[in-house]
């Protein structure tokens, strides 16, 4: 898109403001299933993603009653899942199976569509000032992309040999063998179409998101005025746009390993006694174009929660956020290191040694810009007035975790370390706690933080504690011990310990993380209860700047319609963080500069 | 449309990055000057590479073309522009149309093989067939002139090439019909040929790669 075409678009928009709302009439079908408002279109994407975060949770429910009772039999789950849990135990194949789709309907489902899908199209355009994306039609296409991607996934549930079993990478040999398991079969090509549906929709999403940050920002918000959710939504939209086509062509690859018989990524395989004629390809090939996606992917899913984040505390420290600058460059410092690590998820894979070191190198690198943005959140809010709303709490605890679950990086960034550490529980604590149980609390930071401007209401605020307090306690122990567990060799993926006499000092402990894991997710079903309930019975916001905030989206009314603001689009004079300054509380984006007000903070 | 080119340069280049891997990583390679040497009615007439330069030349011209209509286009000139997107859709059928010879020829035309240490010419069919798994002849193994990823890839790849040359014809036949329908002549301005331009430009980029990877290398 050029960028005279957009203004093009924006001068059309603008001329025709004083009329704006008389132009729709709106039938159900184009307000709520296909609309091209970006903030339906957000919320569709929050929906969505919470159905999938509670299958996804459950899922997790499920083998970890495996994990936490292997002795004990369930009659109930054989109602529930038939034959999958014959006799009430459940199969090690379904094992598989679940914990397969509990990692890709996390990652991708999850914190990939519904943090960024939700958070990019609700807040590029109220934040930058624009009435709408750069391309609407796109972005509705983008939902739908991405609700087919979900229908595809979903079917794969219920097919007979069951979904796809090879782990959320989908290593070949194992997913381009239809024989190789039960899970490699017909549930296997599902996956692959449904990611390539997920790619497409990535794809539209991204590239409105960085034509509309780069066209269509209000009249003085320059670059460097921008919030930092928009620098971070930019960011990892740019991430998007360029590592989701590489899982596109290796994805690809792969259904004409499995479909046409080519041998993309086989060589010398034999299979139950039978040696296929295979020859000439390199299942390590696989590996190095999905982690070329799969190490951005991080990012993708950790960028967003770290913008959102830094927007929370500042607002409710009431303080500006420190060194923005900084934390703009860290961002930008982060999603180029993003593309020159994907090897080190493969230190023991047969990688040249020498070649390691330089991975090694470039992964303890990103500390550097991870510790920037810690010690700046930490700096904001150290002596600040903080007020402890639900938003600011999970925010607070998106840092604590983010520095818990990073350090232990540091460890698995040494390849000397890896050989040791990879394929175990440490792993398995590193990421659920940095990138998974993080972006989360982003996440959950944000719905609490803009839940008032998506739907006009508050949500419950006892409600909200309870399962801030459970979520983060919760988090703690269900990995913390992980770490332990991983450091004397347990290793993931495993579908009973009980057979090694040298993990069976862990059956207590394996059973106390089950509990908690219970638990929490219980306690995730009073926050989805809390977000319906709030969305049709909560408080009724009354003020359009519920948190003092200094970002455009707080100057729209209340309930905005499509096209945001009734009037003219606000002007901008200033940065987004000027909290605390010359005695006043906060000054908005749009307040003029005053000529007695001082220049710098 | 740039951010979706580049986008798409991403996926080109993790084809044509896995392509290299495995063609160093192996033996044995097709030799393109024996693979490529047959021409439309002329059967194997030992004319390397001929052909394929022809197609290149073809996609390369209708670029040309489609430069020449984004000029008019500049110069609202609306007749121009019509008769230099009807050549570039042209040049785009008869690249596919070339396209779809070429690998009805590898397919079931006839190809040398080594059989018992002799070679044979085949005729060709879809299973039977140099470039797919391996062909089993009177129970010996029959020696192919590539391994199997050669015509995994060249397939793949200029598969999906020809898929992206698919596309970009509809999109110029779209943007033709808009033009006929005086669209851009009140909209003020040939933007949306320049975008169709970009796209077109870049799967001619795209071409060159894969020419020079399969056909030169």
């Amino acid at each position: 898109m050029s960028s005279a075409a957009t203004l093009q678009h924006a001068d059309v928009h603008g001329s025709h403001d004083a009329h704006h709302e008389h132009h729709h009439h709106e039938t159900f079908i184009t307000k709520y299933v296909f609309s091209q408002d970006h903030k339906m279109i957000a919320k569709q994407f929050l929906v969505t993603g919470i159905i999938w975060a509670i299958i996804g949770g459950l899922f997790s429910v499920v083998f970890r009653l495996q994990l936490g009772y292997p002795e004990s039999t369930f009659p109930w789950l054989e109602d529930l899942l038939g034959h999958w849990a014959a006799g009430g135990k459940l199969k090690p194949e379904f094992y598989y199976a679940l914990v397969t789709m509990h990692g890709t309907i996390l990652v991708f489902f999850v914190l990939t569509a519904g943090l960024s899908g939700t958070f990019a199209n609700f807040l590029i355009p109220l934040q930058i000032g624009a009435r709408d994306m750069a391309s609407p039609m796109l972005n509705m296409l983008s939902y739908w992309f991405f609700f087919l991607a979900s229908t595809i996934m979903f079917a794969s549930l219920f097919v007979q040999t069951g979904p796809a079993s090879g782990g959320w990478t989908i290593y070949p040999p194992l997913s381009a063998l239809g024989d190789a398991s039960s899970g490699s079969k017909i549930g296997m090509d599902l996956w692959l179409v449904s990611m390539a549906m997920f790619i497409v929709s990535s794809l539209l999403g991204g590239l409105n998101y960085i034509t509309t940050i780069l066209n269509m920002r209000t009249k003085g918000m320059s670059m460097t005025r921008l919030p930092l959710t928009i620098w971070a939504l930019f960011f990892t939209a740019v991430l998007g746009v360029l590592s989701f086509p590489v899982l596109l062509s290796g994805a690809i690859l792969l259904l004409f390993d499995r479909n046409l018989g080519t041998s993309f990524y086989l060589s010398d395989i034999v299979i139950a006694g039978k040696i296929l004629p295979n020859e000439g390809g390199s299942a390590i090939l696989f590996q190095h174009l999905f982690w070329f996606l799969g190490h951005p992917e991080v990012y993708i899913i950790l960028l967003p929660a770290m913008g959102m984040s830094s927007e929370i505390i500042s607002v409710n420290s009431r303080k500006p956020i420190f060194g923005y600058m900084a934390m703009v460059g860290s961002v930008f410092a982060i999603a180029i290191l993003a593309f020159l690590v994907w090897a080190h998820h493969m230190f023991v894979t047969g990688l040249n040694p020498f070649l390691g070191s330089v991975f090694v190198l470039l992964t303890l690198l990103i500390a550097v810009p991870s510790a920037i943005k810690v010690f700046n959140w930490l700096t904001t809010l150290w002596r600040a007035n903080i007020r402890f709303t639900p938003g600011m709490l999970f925010a607070i605890g998106f840092v604590s975790l983010f520095i818990s679950g990073g350090l232990t990086g540091i460890f698995l960034g040494n390849s000397a370390l890896d050989l040791h550490l990879h394929d175990t529980y440490f792993v398995v604590a590193h990421f659920h706690i940095v990138m998974g149980v993080a972006s989360f609390f982003g996440m959950f930071a944000g719905v609490y933080h803009w839940f008032p401007k998506m739907f006009g209401r508050y949500l419950n605020n006892t409600m909200a504690f309870i399962h801030f307090w459970v979520t983060i306690v919760g988090a703690y122990l269900i990995f913390w011990p992980m770490h332990y567990q991983g450091l004397s060799g347990m290793p993931r993926r495993y579908y009973d310990f009980s057979g090694w006499s040298s993990f069976n000092m862990f059956n207590g402990l394996n059973e106390f993380i089950s509990l908690v894991a219970m638990i929490v997710f219980a306690v995730q079903l009073l926050f989805v209860f809390n977000f319906f309930y709030s969305m049709f019975k909560g408080r009724k916001v009354t003020d359009s700047n519920p948190w003092g905030s200094n970002t455009l989206e707080w100057t729209t009314p209340i309930n905005p319609g499509h096209g945001n603001w009734p009037g003219e689009i606000p002007e901008v004079h200033r940065g987004a963080y000027d909290y605390a300054k010359d005695g006043k509380e906060f000054i908005p984006q749009n307040v003029p500069v005053g000529d007695d007000e001082s220049k710098a903070h | 449309m740039w951010y979706f080119l580049m986008s798409d340069a991403f996926t080109f280049g993790a084809f044509l990055i896995s392509y290299g891997t495995i063609r160093f990583s192996v033996n044995h390679w097709a030799d393109p000057n024996e693979v490529f040497n047959a021409f439309p009615f002329a059967g194997h007439a030992n004319l390397p590479l001929a052909f394929v330069s022809l197609m290149t030349f073809i996609l390369i011209f209708s670029s040309v073309t489609m430069v020449l209509a984004v000029h008019e286009g500049h110069k609202m000139n609306r007749k121009g522009v019509e008769k230099y997107m009807i050549l570039t859709i042209i040049g785009g059928i008869a690249f596919l149309a070339c396209q779809a010879w070429e690998w009805t020829h590898m397919i079931t035309g006839d190809h040398k093989v080594l059989v018992n240490g002799e070679i044979e010419r085949w005729g060709t069919t879809v299973t039977r067939n140099p470039w797919g798994p391996h062909v089993m002849h009177n129970g010996e193994l029959v020696s192919t002139p590539g391994p199997i990823a050669f015509g995994g890839y060249f397939f793949g790849i200029t598969g999906f090439h020809g898929f992206h040359v698919f596309s970009g014809v509809i999109i110029n036949v779209v943007m033709l019909i808009k033009t006929r329908l005086k669209h851009f002549d009140q909209r003020g301005h040939y933007e949306m040929i320049e975008k169709a331009g970009l796209y077109w430009h870049f799967v001619d980029l795209v071409w060159v790669f894969v020419f020079l990877c399969f056909y030169l290398v």
